[in-house]
Parts: structure tokens; C-alpha cells; sequence
């Protein structure tokens, strides 16, 4: 596919875009802000229900938005944008054309059509089945068939990406190693490949069972596989979203990674053992041995926290390091308070990291805990986990990212630039205290995915605890507050494409400029102090252990108060 | 030079390791094996562990034996659909069955008295979710799942379903008292 093609350098970043692969990243990312519009118009009504003092929306409606919403946000927002960061990953840093751009545009398509389609079938009624629909309750078949589009198409793009790897190898775009980025993307589509392949093995069954040709799947069998599906997607976005953060330390500050070896490496174990943290949803299932548990959510599974720890500290650690290069040395921590905090981009970044980090990173270890799990296992507690992890940690990251991307790759000047300052704080701080706030109701047992705390009308009704009532209240104001932060990215991100005023263009070319040689860097370290390069962000790190351990053991000692289980 | 060029060295993996990060990873790498002793040590020292003594069943035979136990220890009924509460002797198999929406029937047990539960679902799956006490343990149709329970402060229990089984499943709520 020798088709003629350009390759625009832009003036403001020094990017190189090609231009098919430039078309594809507006198509995925755009429509990725689309379904982000819609399953947050759906959060609206999932907020307002489970505020108790307003209830707002019927039990059915209730169960079936709250499913769209759970599939919009989880599913397609977040693999939408994350293709686009496949492409740009590979085409625009490897500064090479696309592969089979035609091939990546049929993907584009599906995934469309497949998320169209669930959607459709949710909206319908009769497929509000949340999105684990697990068996042996039923959603329409098209349910089914639109998630097994939409995987296709994803998994297609993932081999686009491949392909446009070995593109740039075979063209010699560049040498020696790829990009840190490249390489966390890389992670990313090998943890889609297995994940996309287990939703196939379990979903294809379930959609032939919707159409009655197959009699029955297994409802453990579906969970196990289910979960590889379910839980590994989101490894995707850790993956992903990590890429990204060192991509914007590396944009914002210059920052070189510390170590290319650990951060790689720790790559690397996501790839080895991050899959079977999928294993912590089945704790409280029957049927499954102590051994496979423990073995999977912990033994292996902390290889997989250990790379994120690293992760946590080397992202940090490259920005203090650039910093103080800049000369910002004095104490602990001056690199961080002369960080650029009013550039939206580098502020959603931090925040991410540190919430999920704290909030995130800590309650998954606790709830992956086998014992421990008992205590939070399809509580409130669960959402709340899983918004500090994919909300605050993917999808403010990926936000961030847009405002980078609004002036490079869509070519438009941001409008409301004052907004755009102060939107990832008010969004990043609202769903903080969200994500307290249901992890707080949750520890109080309060059930996830529940029309009705009071149990209206039933004799056996259970009165929750005073408290458990002002922690759900208190997650309808976070979640409302949160939501008006992400309209404010919608509109931002909407009306710089629409009415933002365009910018040049940059130079066009019909051959791509390969990536010069790098002379090797110094090793020698010279700023820091006690020999350590980072020592602010290593006293951070320790922060955030002593915060680890001190949760971990309360919630122990909490158990231990409990009936007696064997 | 950045994280968005290809490395200056060629081979990554030789790339030095700053002391910041050797010391982070040696702490945390040695946290991580704390964390997998715990829960390996609360299987040995611990009292709460979830049991794994799991059966196929079908509701038939399950509710035959949920049916003989109430036949048996009924002491009382209570609510409008009259739900037996069943008060079985310590040591004993005591049934629960979850089914859209409710649980069945009500247990009586007594304090510091070991029993073991047996939970299945009728139909789809379903969640015991013990309040005020918080435990929370899966229910899969298909599956007899046999839990050692020894309950350890007297009162009224709730159980809730806190699995999503369909449109009344903000109903489904069930009792267990504890003597």
C-alpha cells in the first residue's frame, strides 16, 4: 500500500502527523468524547437516584441507565480514545505513515456500529443486565452482538497498530529502541489482545445463547471468563494512562524518564501479571480453591502493584529531575510548587496520579485481598474504587491529554482557556471526595447497583445507619459537582473544534523526517541531595506507604471483629 | 533523551538504576511479600476465612432440603407471607435459598454456635450481603456453596441482596436472628 501521503510537521510541538493517521486520531478521539457525552448525561440520573433524599428516576429506568452508563464509560469512551492513542503512539511518535489506513477506517466503523447497537438495545428495555450481564439472566441478542462488533473493531486497530511498528522498523524511521510511550502503548495492545479475546470466548456463547442455539453456559464459567474480559480492559487503561503521564512529564517538563530499565520493566510485568488481578472479582465466589485465589490476587497480582508503585514514584520522580535541572532545588520540594499548576494539561496529570495513587491503588489492593474482600465485595465500596481508578486515574489523564492535543493535533485555539485551568481541578477534586464518600458508604455495607436503600414497603426492610444515608447524600453532591466538571471539558473540548479560531498548519512534506540519533546522556546524577536524585518525590512515595499500611492493617483488625468463617 | 524519543542507549536494560529508585523498589518489593504472608498467615492464625466446600446442585434437590429442615425446626412464622423461622440445633446443616426476590426462610441461630450454612440461588446470581455486621459472600445458580459460620454477637441480621437480579431486586432482603 504504497498510496501517496503527506506528513505535516506541526510548528507548535514539532510532531510529526501523517495525514491518514491524523484523520483516524480526530475520528476515534471525537467519537470517544461522544459516548463520554453520553454516558455523562446518563450519570446524571444514576447520581440522582441514589442521592436518597431525591430519587429521582424509576427502578427500571434506574437499572437500565445505570447499565448504558456503566458500558459507555468503562467500554467505549475509553477504548475510543485509547485507539487514538495507539495511533499517535506509534504513527506520530515513530514519525511514520499509518498501516492499512483502509483497514483501520473498517474498524473505526464497527466499533461504531457494534456501540450503536448496544446502545440501541439498552435503550430499547429488556437488556438492562448492568454491564456484567452475567448468565443466567438474559439481555437482547443484539446487546450481545453490538459488544462483539465493537471488540472486533477494537482488535483490529490494535493490529494497525502492530502493523504500523513494523512500518517503521522496515522504513527506519527511527533507531535503536522504541520511545518509553511507544513502549507502555505497546503493553496496552498486548493486554487488549488477550483482554478482547476473552470477552469473545465468553460473549459469543452468551449471544448464542440469546438466540436459543446454544442451551446453557456455565454462570461460573461465565464470571471466570467474564472477569479476564472485564477486569483486564481496565489494565488497558492503566497501561494507556501511565503511557500518558510520561508522555506529558516528558511534553511539559523535558522530562527523561529516570531509568529506562525500570520503567520498562515494570511494563513488562503488567504484561505478565496484571491479567490475573481479574481473579480478586471471584473472591467471594463458591467453588474456587483457596490456592488458585491466593495465588492469583496476590502472588502474582503484587508483581503487577509493584509495577504500578514504580510507575507511581518514576513519573514524579522524572518531573523532580527536570526540574531541579532547571534549577528549582531548593528544598524538598520547590520543583513542585513552581510546577506549571494553571497549564490544565501538567495539573490533570498530577492530580491523576495522586488520586490514584491514594484512593485507587490502595482500596484495590485492599479489596483484591482474598479475606478482606468479604467486607466490601459487591458493596458501594466497588464503584468507589474503580471511579478513582478509571475516572480520576484514566479518564482525567486522557482530558489532560486533550488540552494538549486541542492546538497539535486538531489545529484550533482552546477557547475558554480560564476554564480549562480550573477544570481539572473541580473535576479532579469533586470525584476525589466522590470516590471517599462511596468507599465510606460502602465500608457501611451499602450495596452497589440498588434502586432503593430504604427497601420501601418490604417487612423485612433493613434500616441502614444515619451515616450510611449522609454518605449516599454526600455522593449525589460529589457526583453532581463532578459532572458539571466534565461538561465543562465537553464544552471546552466541543467548542475549540467548533469556534476555536485555527491555527497554521505547519509545514507539509510527502516523505517523513526520521528521528535523528540521540548522543548517549550523562549517568552522573547532579541534583538531589543525600545522593538521591528525587529526594521530594521519594518522601512522597513514603507518604504514600504509610498511608498503605496503615489502611491495610485497620481493615484487617476490622475483619478480625467479625463472626467466625472457615 | 525523553520519554517520547527513542532511548540514547541502544540497549535500555543497561540503563542505570537512580538509588531513589532501588531503594523504592527493594521497600516495595518487600511490602508486596508482607501483603501475600497476611493472607496466607489469616488461612493459618485468622478466624474469617471464606470456605471453598462447594457442590453442583439443582433447585430441586436443594429446596428438597432447605423443605426438610423447615418441616422440621419451624418455630414461628413471620410477615404477611408467613416465612417460617427455623431455629435448627447447633452443629447442624441450616439451609438458605435465594430466589427472585427473596431469601428463604428465616434463620433463628444461636451465639458462639458453629453451623453450616449452605446458600444456592434458584435462578440467577444473587449477593449475601449480612448487615449490620458487613459480610459479603457471592451466590451462583448451580452451586452449593457450604460456609462454617459462627456468629458472634446476638440481634437481628439482615441479609440483602447486593447482586443485581432484575427489577425488584432492591426488594430482596432477608433476616437471620441471631439468639
Amino acid at each position: 500500500m504504497a498510496t501517496a501521503t503527506t506528513y505535516r510537521t506541526c510548528p507548535r510541538s514539532g510532531l510529526q502527523f501523517e495525514s491518514s493517521a491524523e484523520k483516524l486520531m480526530i475520528a476515534n478521539a471525537v467519537a470517544a468524547v461522544v459516548f463520554l457525552l453520553i454516558g455523562g448525561i446518563l450519570a446524571i440520573g444514576v447520581v440522582l437516584t441514589r442521592w436518597p433524599a431525591i430519587h429521582w428516576l424509576e427502578a427500571d429506568t434506574f437499572y437500565q441507565v445505570l447499565t448504558a452508563h456503566g458500558i459507555d464509560m468503562l467500554i467505549f469512551w475509553i477504548i475510543f480514545f485509547e485507539v487514538a492513542i495507539l495511533y499517535f503512539a506509534s504513527s506520530t511518535l515513530l514519525r511514520c505513515r499509518i498501516a492499512t489506513p483502509n483497514i483501520a477506517w473498517a474498524a473505526f466503523a464497527l466499533m461504531i456500529i457494534g456501540a450503536v447497537m448496544n446502545n440501541v438495545a439498552v435503550f430499547q428495555g429488556g437488556s438492562s443486565v448492568m454491564m456484567t450481564s452475567y448468565v443466567p439472566m438474559m439481555a437482547a441478542p443484539s446487546f450481545y452482538a453490538g459488544l462483539i462488533l465493537f471488540a472486533v473493531g477494537a482488535l483490529i486497530a490494535c493490529f494497525v497498530f502492530f502493523g504500523t511498528l513494523v512500518v517503521a522498523k522496515r522504513d527506519k524511521t527511527y533507531q535503536g529502541s522504541v520511545p518509553l510511550v511507544t513502549f507502555g502503548a505497546i503493553t496496552a495492545a498486548i493486554i487488549a489482545v488477550f483482554t478482547i479475546a476473552s470477552g469473545a470466548i465468553i460473549l459469543i456463547p452468551t449471544f448464542l445463547m440469546s438466540i436459543g442455539v446454544v442451551k446453557e453456559v456455565d454462570p461460573l464459567v461465565y464470571r471466570t471468563i467474564w472477569w479476564a474480559f472485564g477486569h483486564s480492559s481496565q489494565q488497558i487503561n492503566v497501561a494507556a494512562h501511565i503511557s500518558v503521564w510520561y508522555l506529558v512529564a516528558a511534553v511539559a517538563f523535558g522530562a527523561k524518564p529516570m531509568s529506562e530499565r525500570v520503567s520498562r520493566t515494570a511494563f513488562l510485568l503488567y504484561i505478565l501479571f496484571l491479567q490475573l488481578a481479574s481473579a480478586h472479582h471471584l473472591l467471594a465466589d463458591p467453588g474456587l480453591s483457596t490456592g488458585w485465589k491466593v495465588v492469583n490476587t496476590s502472588y502474582f497480582m503484587y508483581f503487577a502493584v509493584l509495577a504500578s508503585m514504580l510507575h507511581g514514584l518514576t513519573v514524579p520522580g522524572a518531573m523532580e529531575v527536570a526540574q531541579r535541572s532547571k534549577g528549582f532545588t531548593k528544598g524538598l520540594f520547590e520543583w513542585l510548587r513552581k510546577a506549571p499548576w494553571s497549564n490544565p494539561t501538567f495539573a490533570g496529570v498530577f492530580i491523576s496520579i495522586i488520586g490514584f495513587g491514594f484512593l485507587g491503588g490502595i482500596s484495590g489492593v485492599m479489596m483484591g485481598t482474598e479475606q478482606l474482600n468479604m467486607i466490601i465485595h459487591n458493596t458501594i465500596y466497588v464503584p468507589g474504587h474503580f471511579h478513582a481508578t478509571v475516572v480520576v486515574g484514566t479518564t482525567l489523564t486522557f482530558m489532560a491529554l486533550t488540552y494538549l492535543l486541542i492546538p497539535v493535533l486538531f489545529k484550533r485555539e482552546m477557547i475558554a482557556p480560564k476554564m480549562a485551568q480550573w477544570q481539572p481541578y473541580l473535576f479532579g477534586f469533586s470525584m476525589y471526595f466522590f470516590c471517599l464518600v462511596m468507599m465510606g458508604a460502602g465500608t457501611l455495607g451499602v450495596s452497589r447497583r440498588h434502586w432503593d436503600m430504604a427497601f420501601s414497603g418490604n417487612a423485612l426492610a433493613y434500616e441502614w445507619p444515619g451515616a450510611a444515608y449522609l454518605m449516599m447524600g454526600l455522593v449525589g453532591i460529589a457526583g453532581i459537582v463532578a459532572i458539571v466538571g466534565g461538561a465543562m471539558y465537553i464544552y471546552i473540548t466541543v467548542g475549540s473544534l467548533l469556534w476555536g479560531r485555527r491555527l497554521e498548519r505547519g509545514a507539509e512534506s510527502p516523505k517523513f523526517t526520521p528521528i535523528p540519533r540521540m548522543a548517549p546522556t550523562v549517568v552522573a546524577q547532579s541534583h538531589g541531595s543525600a545522593g538521591f536524585a528525587a529526594p521530594g518525590t521519594f518522601l512522597l512515595a513514603m507518604v504514600f506507604l504509610v498511608a498503605f499500611v496503615l489502611y491495610y492493617f485497620i481493615n484487617w483488625k476490622y475483619l478480625s471483629t467479625l463472626w467466625g468463617l472457615s | 533523551m525523553s520519554a517520547i524519543l527513542p532511548p540514547p542507549e541502544r540497549i535500555w536494560y543497561k540503563h542505570p538504576i537512580d538509588r531513589v529508585e532501588g531503594t523504592w523498589i527493594a521497600i516495595a518489593l518487600l511490602w508486596c511479600l508482607i501483603m501475600f504472608f497476611m493472607m496466607v498467615g489469616w488461612h493459618i492464625w485468622g478466624n474469617q476465612n471464606l470456605s471453598t466446600e462447594t457442590y453442583r446442585t439443582t433447585p430441586d434437590k436443594f429446596t428438597a432440603k432447605a423443605q426438610a429442615m423447615v418441616d422440621k425446626y419451624t418455630v414461628r412464622t413471620e410477615t404477611g407471607d408467613k416465612t417460617p423461622v427455623v431455629a435448627p440445633p447447633p452443629g447442624s446443616d441450616v439451609y438458605m435459598l435465594a430466589r427472585l426476590w427473596n431469601f428463604w426462610p428465616i434463620l433463628e441461630l444461636e451465639k458462639g454456635k458453629t453451623y453450616r450454612l449452605h446458600l444456592t440461588s434458584m435462578d440467577y446470581n444473587h449477593g449475601f450481603s449480612l448487615q449490620p455486621a458487613n459480610i459479603n459472600i457471592q451466590i451462583v445458580p448451580g452451586f452449593e456453596h457450604v460456609i462454617t459460620v459462627t456468629p458472634n454477637q446476638s440481634g437481628t441480621y439482615s441479609v440483602v441482596c447486593n447482586e443485581f437480579c432484575g427489577i425488584n431486586h432492591h426488594q430482596m432482603v432477608g433476616r437471620i436472628y441471631i439468639k
